[in-house]
């Protein structure tokens, strides 16, 4: 059943709850942060990470993948948004290994699939060029040449951009700037001669940077799929990367409304409990009910991606929408339910607040998504 | 879209929404015009959902193919069964609520609702020593949605299903199941329901009416409101005061009263949308005979709760056929709304249409979640978030109808507008009852504090 765990996803979910709660709880965010961390994430985590499967929950077990599906994938997600993990998780293991999976001919999958799996190669979807998403306007271009390809371009938010050993580019074959035809997709060592790296140190201390490329040389046999077509499948990794974020922002949402609910529980004024004010239980009364609308939403497109994909582009529209909303909303109101506490650093809520507003970005903002849903419903 | 009212119970729309398994039944009542609860059960109910938002197919191989063989069964029997003339939506004329003085608009009706009586398919989930139809939850959800494939009729009307029957299954005695069950799925007799009072609103539990013990039966005396088309209906179920001392949880009883009894009266009352099918009732030293008192003496107020759980269990079982379909907003925007480049205009409508339309299927899902959750024995908080989530969602719909229609959605009676313009005004009238009766949102947000978020009582 869709919308209700099986056995072995909820098994799946404790296992990444109680595993991510020991090992890379907010506190090792916070450690990340102060320390300037140059990697942005523990490398040591994210190996464990993969040995217990994660980076391949979806892979097909010819590539060494689990073959768990996608809803698997969203449940370790949705955990690692409730603890603010730090992790080449969402950019290799979903967008990273979906554009490699759906767009690669055999021998790329070969090559680089099981690396992935395995969480021997981090990969960075160099996508936006402006401060909001818009997919296939793309002004990076790629270049026929001699040996190959040339790319030349400014990428920005490109999550893990500073750490990936490689960066997936969205560049233009051909085609006016705004245009779905003629885009393409390449594969590029970070380290590639004429790659230029500015690490971006962001509200939510997480990773992400700014990349130029100046005649980078792209053999052929590093673009994935077909030169000039790559609108199909990159459509279907942002979907993927929508539902997984939204799936993300779930578990942020719940972490922080639980702290705040048991905030409520403790904290008196006025010689009571200030949960006991009808005020606060009605907007934390509200918070419930969209939260529960949102699960929904959220387990629905995750189980989209697996079973109705011709329902990915609505449900993911609809989960990024949702979760934004939600995100937002929750997150303001934990910093106003905690009071003056809430406003300190020192409180963990801040970092929620701040994640939240990153990840409302990534992938499309809720105008954004409002939009296409609306245009896939003929209005 | 037909014009007049439809009577599609009230209790339904309770039945759906009020926050089941809560420690306060939110309002009494469960009254609701019946437009209202037509509105919410066209888009709420779980056939008529799938019909407009996206939901998952289902996993489970084993079970999928067995429901699916009941499905060509049901589709079999329904397809040679279901006369011609009952496959349209029901006006409210033509719906049979049973009764002594139920009357069938046709001989088809009849012959539909014998048909459905024989194989316990007017209360398809009950026992068949009662004379129901024993289905479970999935095979009730399907014959659900193979009736609404063909737009069959409901085949009865009642609120002895949707309400009273299951209460009566869980804590009524022997004798009272003997007496009432069948007579309630047999469509024999016509239930209304008592619980709220002049001053007892969503304080259900400081009603005041009272039923004192003198022996060899209880006198009652007292009136409750809303009871909805108690002018038509023959017993009535009632929460009723038999401890004045007690706390006022503890001193309530459920009381079957038959409405033919002597000092019973019924006053019917005009709303804002100029319908007027709620009641008032009023009991003038009403005997009624102790062995209608169901449960223990008391006790009523654990009946009452008892009775919300059985409610959300009915919305398998949900009517997905209202008397009469609201325009869906988009298609109401195609019509009313100018497009430029395939988007409507005016961007603030849009915007508005679509935050709809992604809380509807977002509403939809969770809908349809409550039914796996049930399926699989699993608990979460779902069924307690629907009501105040879905009647919200509809109060929205109608303003939003209103806005797509402009002046034209501003008639209230005769020449110079369409039916469904003159629906529209109505409906959106009666959308304002949504979110009161069967327990206001504000007392749903109450019960969503205290049973899910566990926060403190002041």
């Amino acid at each position: 059943m869709a919308l209700v765990l099986n056995e072995e996803q909820r098994l799946l979910q404790d296992t990444a709850r109680d595993f991510l709660s020991r090992r890379a709880p907010v506190e090792a965010l916070r450690k990340l942060r102060d320390t300037r961390d140059d990697t942005g994430y523990d490398p040591a985590l994210w190996r464990d990470m993969c040995e217990l499967g994660w980076a391949s929950i979806t892979l097909p077990e010819a590539y060494g993948g689990l073959e768990f599906g996608f809803a698997g994938l969203g449940l370790v997600i949705e955990e690692s948004g409730r603890t603010l993990t730090a992790s080449p998780l969402f950019a290799s293991a979903v967008l990273g290994a979906s554009a490699i999976l759906l767009g690669g001919d055999e021998a790329q999958k070969e090559q680089w699939l099981p690396a992935i799996a395995a969480g021997e190669m981090t990969t960075a979807l160099a996508l936006e060029e402006g401060p909001h998403h818009r997919p296939h306007h793309i002004e990076t271009t790629l270049t026929p040449a001699a040996d190959g390809y040339t790319l030349n371009g400014s990428k920005c938010f490109v999550l893990d951009g500073h750490s990936a050993d490689q960066l997936l580019v969205v560049a233009r074959s051909r085609g006016e700037s705004d245009s779905r035809e003629g885009l393409s997709l390449v594969l590029v060592p970070r380290d590639a001669a004429g790659v230029t790296v500015q690490r971006t140190i962001m509200a939510d201390s997480r990773n992400a940077a700014n990349i130029r490329f100046e005649q980078v040389n792209v053999p052929a046999d590093a673009v994935i799929g077909e030169t000039g077509a790559a609108w199909p499948v990159l459509e279907q990794v942002l979907d993927r990367g929508r539902v997984a974020m939204a799936a993300e922002m779930l578990g942020l949402a719940k972490e922080s409304f639980e702290r705040t609910v048991a905030y409520l529980k403790e904290r008196k004024q006025f010689g009571a409990l200030i949960g006991s004010f009808q005020a606060l239980q009605h907007r934390a009364a509200q918070i419930q009910v969209e939260l529960e609308l949102c699960q929904s939403v959220v387990l629905q497109a995750l189980s989209a991606v697996d079973e109705q994909p011709e329902q990915l582009p609505l449900m993911a529209s609809l989960a990024k929408a949702k979760l934004n909303e939600l995100a937002k909303r929750v997150t303001n109101e934990a910093v106003q339910m905690h009071g003056g506490i809430g406003v300190t650093d020192e409180l963990e809520i801040g970092f929620f607040l701040k994640r939240a507003r990153a990840a409302m970005q990534i992938l499309g903002d809720t105008g954004f998504h409002k939009d296409r849903y609306a245009s896939l419903c003929g209005y | 879209m037909a014009a007049a009212a439809g009577q599609v119970n009230v209790a339904r729309f309770a039945a759906l929404y009020r926050a089941a398994g809560s420690g306060q039944p939110a309002s009494g009542g469960a009254v609701l015009s019946a437009r209202v609860t037509a509105m919410v059960i066209a888009s709420l109910a779980p056939a008529a959902m799938l019909a407009h938002y996206v939901l998952p197919t289902t996993g489970d191989i084993a079970t999928v193919e067995q429901l699916e063989t009941f499905r060509t069964e049901v589709r079999q029997w329904l397809q040679d069964n279901c006369p011609e003339s009952q496959r349209s939506l029901a006006s409210p004329e033509e719906q049979y609520w049973g009764g002594r003085r139920g009357q069938f608009a046709s001989e088809d009706a009849r012959l539909w609702f014998e048909r459905m009586r024989e194989r316990g398919w007017t209360a398809p989930e009950w026992p068949q020593a009662y004379g129901g139809g024993g289905l479970d939850p999935q095979e009730a959800r399907i014959l659900k949605e193979e009736m609404k494939r063909i737009r069959a009729r409901t085949p009865l009307y009642s609120l002895g299903i949707w309400m009273l029957g299951p209460a009566l299954l869980e804590y009524g005695n022997e004798a009272q199941k003997q007496e009432h069950i069948r007579a309630i799925v047999n469509g024999e007799i016509r239930w209304c329901q008592g619980y709220s009072e002049p001053g007892s609103g969503s304080d259900l539990a400081s009603l005041q009416t009272r039923a004192e013990d003198m022996g060899d039966h209880y006198l009652v005396n007292g009136s409750k409101i809303w009871t909805t088309n108690a002018d038509k209906s023959d017993w009535i179920f009632c929460l009723v005061r038999t401890d004045p001392v007690a706390k006022k949880q503890e001193g309530i009883s459920f009381l079957l009263i038959d409405m033919a009894s002597p000092g019973v009266s019924v006053t019917p009352i005009e709303l804002i949308s100029g319908e007027s099918e709620f009641c008032q009732t009023f009991f003038d030293n009403v005997k009624v005979p102790k062995e209608n008192l169901v449960g223990e003496l008391n006790k009523g107020w654990s009946i009452a709760k008892a009775l919300l759980v059985h409610e959300r269990k009915l919305m398998s079982e949900m009517g997905s056929d209202s008397p009469r379909e609201q325009v869906p907003p988009t298609v109401a925007a195609r019509e009313y709304l100018a497009f430029r480049d395939g988007k409507i205009a005016d961007a603030q409508l849009r915007s508005d249409l679509v935050d709809y339309e992604m809380q509807m299927q977002a509403i939809a899902l969770t809908h349809f979640r409550t039914f796996e959750e049930r399926a699989a024995k699993v608990q979460s908080a779902a069924p307690l978030v629907m009501k105040y989530a879905g009647t919200e969602a509809e109060k929205i719909k109608s303003e939003l109808l209103l806005a797509i229609m402009g002046s034209r959605g501003l008639g209230w009676e005769g020449e110079g507008f369409s039916a469904s313009e003159l629906d529209t005004l109505r409906l959106w009238a009666m959308s304002k009852a949504m979110t009161i009766a069967g327990g206001t949102s504000e007392v749903q947000l109450n019960v969503i504090a205290k049973n899910v978020l566990q926060l403190p009582q002041s």
